[in-house]
């Protein structure tokens, strides 16, 4: 099936979860990222559990501080 | 109030144009932009503020200038390096304009100054440089009702979105709360393309001048993101989460608080 990862258009494993997701796209960090499927913001509990369909669009949203730094 | 002839002149350019013009203009001159953190995002979002004739600009910054900040923090000068940030932006920004009225506050935002400090300005600017800050920035706005532009820069890649509280996705719907110790480097331990700072806080000023003057459309539940070496800008639609912690409809985030810092934003390198 066909996802679309930030913008990107990925060819996946049917079912694939959010968390085996992460682990594909090679998000070392998971914890600094929240996940948005079509516009909903998912919940951490749910990324193991949530599973993808044809034409999902998935968003990883990163943490980003910056701006000041000492 | 009325423009006098110099500023006319200094702002003719701003007066020209068909949305601005003079009662815009005179709008901005009225108009009190709060900016937290005198750093990388805040310098460019003081200059353009101060050169556009914000009337009032607030700056908040407990810190002082340090030869590390100066390869991206373009309002202060070699010769300012040991001087308070809030100062060294205050005489940069009194030089461009002596129309604007700054006022600083040399102290970090915390939960028990932050709301009284808020509560006296139009819009607020995020350059904080921490999660805590970021959050405590995003909760003070929603409890004292007022618009502000989130940012943050890492590496090459930047982001920002413009929040009006109880209209528009905030920082807390998309991220909920500060992530694990440990978890997300910090700007001194991953660096940062300096430049990237100047596009993203003036970005932010726009947002800021186009609140002010009500016009064009705002990056609202709209996350912009922004690649510089791919020169990529995306824009990632984010409705409200209606499981947010302080603007869904349960709300636990009751009255303001401070996140714990993790440490690892807190070293100096």
């Amino acid at each position: 099936m066909k996802i679309v990862v930030n913008g990107e258009e990925f060819e996946s494993k049917d079912g694939l979860t959010i968390s085996e997701l992460l682990v594909e796209q090679e998000v070392k960090m998971p914890d600094m990222v929240s996940v948005e499927l079509n516009g909903e913001i998912l919940k951490r509990s749910v990324f193991e559990t949530a599973s993808l369909n044809e034409g999902d669009k998935v968003e990883f949203l990163y943490f980003m501080g910056g701006g000041q730094w000492d | 109030m009325g423009l006098s002839e110099q500023q006319i002149e200094r702002y003719s350019r701003h007066i020209i144009l068909e949305e601005v013009g003079g009662q815009g203009q005179e709008k901005l001159l009225e108009s009190k932009v709060l900016i937290v953190g005198a750093g990388g995002l805040g310098a460019p979002a003081a200059l353009y503020l101060g050169a556009a004739g914000i009337g009032t600009i607030g700056l908040i910054d407990a810190d002082k200038v340090d030869l590390t900040n100066l390869q991206r923090q373009v309002i202060h000068h070699t010769a300012d390096v040991g001087v308070e940030k809030v100062k060294s932006a205050e005489n940069k920004i009194n030089a461009i304009n002596p129309d604007v009225t700054v006022k600083t506050y040399h102290q970090w935002a915390k939960a028990d100054n932050i709301r009284e400090i808020v509560r006296e300005y139009d819009f607020v600017i995020d350059g904080t440089d921490n999660f805590a800050a970021k959050f405590l920035v995003n909760d003070a706005c929603w409890f004292e009702k007022k618009a502000y532009s989130h940012a943050g820069i890492l590496r090459f890649d930047g982001q920002l979105i413009t929040v009006v509280p109880g209209q528009s996705t905030c920082y807390r719907c998309i991220f909920g709360s500060p992530p694990p110790v440990g978890s997300v480097p910090s700007c001194s331990q991953a660096g940062v393309l300096g430049v990237l700072a100047g596009v993203i806080g003036s970005l932010q000023a726009t947002e800021a001048i186009k609140y002010l003057l009500g016009i064009g459309d705002l990056l609202t539940n709209t996350l912009l993101t922004y690649n510089a070496l791919k020169m990529q800008f995306r824009r990632v639609n984010i409705k409200r989460n209606p499981d947010c912690k302080l603007c869904g409809s349960e709300p636990e985030i009751t009255e303001l608080i401070d996140e714990e810092q993790p440490v690892c934003d807190l070293e100096k390198d």
